[in-house]
C-alpha cells in the first residue's frame, strides 16, 4: 500500500447550493407521502376506496334530505316521490320544526333573547383572556359577535327594545374593546354575575350581592396582603365574605329589591335544557376547574403535610369516583347534608361538583406540567429574591402551564362533552333528554340518525375550536426555538 | 497583570459573609464539615476542590437554596435561619449566577432583567429597563434585548444571567461553576465579564476550575475535599507552593495535561 500525505488545505469555503429540483415539487410529495413503497401504495388505494365507498352510502340519504315536513311520514312520502320508490333520505324537517328545543330545552320563548345575549357576551369576556396583548383580534371577535348576535336577534326575536339593546351594550363593548382593551378584563371578571342575571333572571340585587362578597374578598386581600401575606389575607377576607353570605346577604338585597324592585321575569332551572344547559355547565365548569386545579396541584407539591395529604386525598378521591355517582350526590345526597328548607339550585349543585370533578384532572394535568420544569428555574427566581407566590406566578406558573395546554385543552373537551351526562339527574341534555323527547313525539317517532348527528355537529364545531385555539395559543407561546 | 490588578482591587476590613462552624447533612450524608469562613467586602474568592466536595453546597448556603443543620451563617449582618423574611432580604443582596444560567424562557432579555427589580424592589418599569440596558451594555449585547434566551449562544446567555443579578444591585455575587458548560470559544467572554466585575470592587465567591481565572482576580483560593476546607492562601502561594498532599494531586490533575 502506498503512504499518502495527510496534508490539506481548503482554499477557499464552500458556498450552499440550491438543491436538486427532485427535492421539491408535487411529484417529491406524492412519492414521500402516498406511494413510497409498496405497503404504502397499497393503504393508499385501499384508503381511497374507503372513502369513495363512504361517500357512495351516504351521498343519496343526505342529498335527498327534506327540510319542509309535519311528520316522518310525510318525510318519506316526499322522498319518494322525488327520489322514487324506496329511496332513503334525511328528514331533516325534524331539526326545522324543534331546534329551539335542542338550544333552549323549555326555556320561555319570549326570553331567548337573553341566553343569546349571554352567549355574545361570554365571548366578549373570553376575548381578553384569549387574546390578551392581541388588540386586533379583541376588535374581530367582539365586532364579529356583534354582527351575529344582531343577526340571531332579528331572526329570534321581533321586539324592537330587545334588538335595540343587544345594538346598544355591543356597540359599548366594542367601544370598550376599542379604546381601552385593558378595561374588557372586567366584562370578563363581571360576567358570571350578568351571565347569571340574564339566564336566572329575577331581581337584579341578588347577583349584586353575591358580587359584593367577592369584592369584600380582593378589599381585604389589598389592605392586609403586605402586613399578613398571601394566604392569611386572601382567607381573612373568603371568611368574612361567606359570613357577608350567609347571614347579611339577604336581608340587605330584600331591602334594596323592596326599596328599588328591579330585575327580569325569572327562569326555573328545570326549564332550561339543550345546548343552553350544556354551555352553563360546561363553561362554570371550565372557568372554576382551571384556578382550583392550579391551586391542587401546588398544594400537591408543597412541603407542607397537612396541605399536600389534604390535596392527595382529595385528587384521589375524586379520580377514582366515577361522574354519575358525583352526579347522583349532586341530585340526592347533598339535598340531605343542607339544612332543611335550603333550596339548593339543581343547575348549580352538578356545576358544583363537576368542577370540583374536573379541577382533579386538571390539577394532574397540571402537575406533569410543574415537573417537567428544571428545578433551576424555581432556584432562580429564589435567588433573585421573589417570594413563594410571585415565583408561581411570574416563572413557573406561565412555564407549566404552556407545556400543559394539550393536556388541559383535552380536559376542558372531555368535561364540555361530559355534560352531557346530566340527564342521568333529570336534566334535559341536549344528547340523551332533548332527543328522547323529540324522538317520543307521535309524529316523529322512527327519526334516528338525525337528531343525533345534529348535536353531533354542533359538539363538533365547538370542540375543534377548542382544539384549534389550544394549537394557535402553542405556537404563540413557543420562545425556545424560533 | 495579577499584580496590577491586584492593586487596584481594595478590600476592606468590613466583614461581608461570616460563617462559624457551620455543618450541613444530606439525609445521613454529612456534606459539609465544620465550615469557618469570613469574607472582607471586596474580596474575591475562588472556591476548587473535586467533584462531590461540597464547593456548590457552600455557596448555595450563603443564599439559602440549601439550608444549614449547625452552625451560623451571617450575611451583610442577617443571620440565616428559617425566618422567610430575612431569607428573602438577603437573597435580594446576593447576585447567583449558575452553571446552567436559567434564565427564563418564557421571557425576553428584558423582561428577564427588569422582572425582579419590578416585583421585589418596586422599581418603576421605566427605570427599570433604564437600569437593564445599562448592565446589558456593560455585558456588551444591548442588541439582544429583545430576543428569547433561546435564541442567544450560550456565553451569551451566561453574559445575560450575570447582568440579570447585577439589576438587583447586589453587595455580593456567587458564581457556581459559571463556565462549565460552556463551550471554549464562549468561556472567555464570561471571564472577561467577571473580572471586569472583579475589578470594580465586587465581593465575589466564585466555585470554578478556570486556574487561569483564579490567578488573574482572585485574592483568595479555597480547596475543598470531603466537605471540608482543606487549604486556603493567596493564588500564587497556593499554586506555587502548595501544602497539602491532597491539594497537591489535585493541583497535578487539573494542571497535568
Amino acid at each position: 500500500m502506498q503512504e499518502e500525505s495527510v496534508f490539506f488545505v481548503r482554499g477557499e469555503m464552500i458556498n450552499p447550493r440550491s438543491a436538486p429540483s427532485s427535492q421539491s415539487g408535487a411529484v417529491k410529495w406524492l412519492r414521500d407521502n402516498l406511494f413510497s413503497g409498496w405497503m404504502n401504495s397499497i393503504l393508499t388505494v385501499l384508503g381511497f376506496a374507503f372513502v369513495v365507498y363512504v361517500i357512495h352510502e351516504s351521498l343519496p340519504w343526505l342529498m335527498n334530505g327534506v327540510w319542509r315536513a309535519n311528520s316522518l311520514a310525510e318525510c318519506r312520502a316526499i322522498i319518494e316521490a322525488s327520489a322514487g320508490p324506496g329511496a332513503e333520505g334525511a328528514c331533516w324537517a325534524l331539526i326545522r320544526e324543534r331546534w329551539h328545543q335542542f338550544l333552549f330545552g323549555f326555556y320561555p320563548p319570549e326570553e331567548y333573547w337573553r341566553p343569546v345575549l349571554a352567549f355574545a357576551l361570554m365571548f366578549v369576556a373570553l376575548a381578553p383572556v384569549l387574546y390578551s396583548d392581541n388588540r386586533r383580534s379583541m376588535l374581530i371577535m367582539v365586532g364579529g359577535v356583534g354582527v351575529l348576535l344582531f343577526l340571531a336577534m332579528i331572526a329570534l326575536d321581533g321586539s324592537v327594545g330587545h334588538i335595540a339593546f343587544t345594538v346598544v351594550v355591543m356597540a359599548a363593548m366594542l367601544a370598550l374593546a376599542y379604546a381601552a382593551p385593558s378595561k374588557l378584563f372586567w366584562v370578563t371578571l363581571l360576567f358570571p354575575a350578568i351571565g347569571f342575571y340574564l339566564l336566572w333572571g329575577g331581581s337584579v340585587w341578588g347577583p349584586i350581592g353575591a358580587l359584593v362578597g367577592f369584592g369584600i374578598v380582593a378589599a381585604a386581600y389589598m389592605l392586609l396582603q403586605n402586613r399578613l401575606g398571601v394566604v392569611v389575607s386572601t382567607g381573612l377576607g373568603f371568611v368574612l365574605a361567606c359570613l357577608w353570605w350567609l347571614f347579611v346577604q339577604t336581608q340587605v338585597t330584600t331591602a334594596l329589591h323592596d326599596a328599588m324592585p328591579i330585575g327580569l321575569p325569572g327562569v326555573d332551572s328545570d326549564q332550561f335544557g339543550g345546548f343552553l344547559l350544556a354551555f352553563v355547565i360546561g363553561v362554570a365548569a371550565i372557568a372554576g376547574s382551571l384556578p382550583i386545579g392550579i391551586l391542587l396541584a401546588l398544594g400537591r407539591r408543597s412541603d407542607m403535610l397537612l396541605v399536600k395529604t389534604l390535596c392527595v386525598g382529595f385528587i384521589e378521591f375524586i379520580r377514582g369516583v366515577p361522574l354519575i355517582t358525583m352526579l347522583f350526590t349532586a341530585s340526592l345526597l347533598l339535598q340531605y347534608f343542607l339544612p332543611p328548607q335550603t333550596n339548593f339550585d339543581l343547575i348549580l349543585r352538578v356545576i358544583i361538583l363537576v368542577t370540583l370533578f374536573a379541577s382533579a384532572y386538571i390539577a394532574e394535568v397540571i402537575r406533569g406540567g410543574l415537573a417537567a420544569l428544571p428545578r433551576g428555574q424555581t432556584e432562580a427566581a429564589d435567588s433573585l429574591g421573589l417570594d413563594y407566590w410571585q415565583a408561581q406566578r411570574l416563572i413557573i406558573m406561565p412555564q407549566a402551564l404552556k407545556i400543559s395546554i394539550p393536556g388541559i385543552v383535552s380536559s376542558f373537551i372531555g368535561l364540555f362533552k361530559d355534560t352531557t351526562l346530566v340527564a342521568f339527574v333529570g336534566l334535559f341534555d341536549p344528547l340523551q333528554g332533548i332527543t328522547k323527547i323529540v324522538r317520543a313525539d307521535i309524529n316523529w317517532k322512527g327519526v334516528y340518525w338525525e337528531p343525533y348527528l345534529f348535536v353531533g355537529a354542533i359538539f363538533f364545531v365547538f370542540c375543534f375550536g377548542m382544539s384549534r385555539y389550544s394549537m394557535y395559543l402553542e405556537n404563540k407561546l413557543k420562545t425556545d426555538h424560533r | 497583570m495579577a499584580d496590577q490588578t491586584a492593586r487596584k482591587m481594595e478590600v476592606s476590613d468590613e466583614v461581608a459573609i461570616q460563617i462559624t462552624n457551620m455543618n450541613k447533612w444530606y439525609g445521613t450524608f454529612h456534606v459539609l464539615r465544620d465550615i469557618d469562613m469570613t469574607v472582607q467586602r471586596g474580596e474575591r474568592i475562588v472556591i476548587c476542590g473535586p467533584s462531590g466536595s461540597g464547593k456548590s453546597t457552600l455557596i448555595r448556603c450563603i443564599n439559602r437554596l440549601e439550608e444549614h443543620q449547625q452552625g451560623h451563617i451571617i450575611v451583610d449582618g442577617t443571620e440565616l435561619t428559617s425566618d422567610l423574611k430575612n431569607i428573602d432580604k438577603v437573597r435580594s443582596e446576593v447576585g447567583m449566577v449558575f452553571q446552567h444560567f436559567n434564565l427564563f424562557p418564557h421571557l425576553t432579555i428584558l423582561e428577564n432583567l427588569t422582572l425582579a427589580p419590578i416585583w421585589v424592589r418596586k422599581t418603576p418599569k421605566r427605570e427599570a429597563e433604564e437600569v437593564a440596558m445599562h448592565y446589558l451594555g456593560k455585558v456588551k449585547i444591548p442588541e439582544q434585548a429583545h430576543k428569547y434566551p433561546g435564541q442567544l449562544s450560550g456565553g451569551q446567555q451566561q453574559r445575560v444571567a450575570i447582568a440579570r443579578s447585577l439589576c438587583m444591585k447586589p453587595r455580593i455575587m456567587l458564581f457556581d461553576e459559571p463556565t462549565s458548560a460552556l463551550d471554549p470559544e464562549m468561556i472567555k467572554e464570561v471571564l472577561d465579564t467577571m473580572i471586569e466585575l472583579a475589578e470594580e470592587g465586587m465581593t465575589m465567591l466564585c466555585v470554578t476550575h478556570e486556574m487561569g481565572f483564579a490567578q488573574a482576580v482572585a485574592n483568595r483560593v479555597i480547596f475543598m475535599d470531603q466537605g471540608q476546607i482543606v487549604e486556603q492562601n493567596e493564588p500564587k502561594e497556593f499554586f506555587n507552593n502548595p501544602k497539602s498532599e491532597r491539594t497537591k494531586l489535585f493541583l497535578s490533575q487539573i494542571l497535568g495535561h
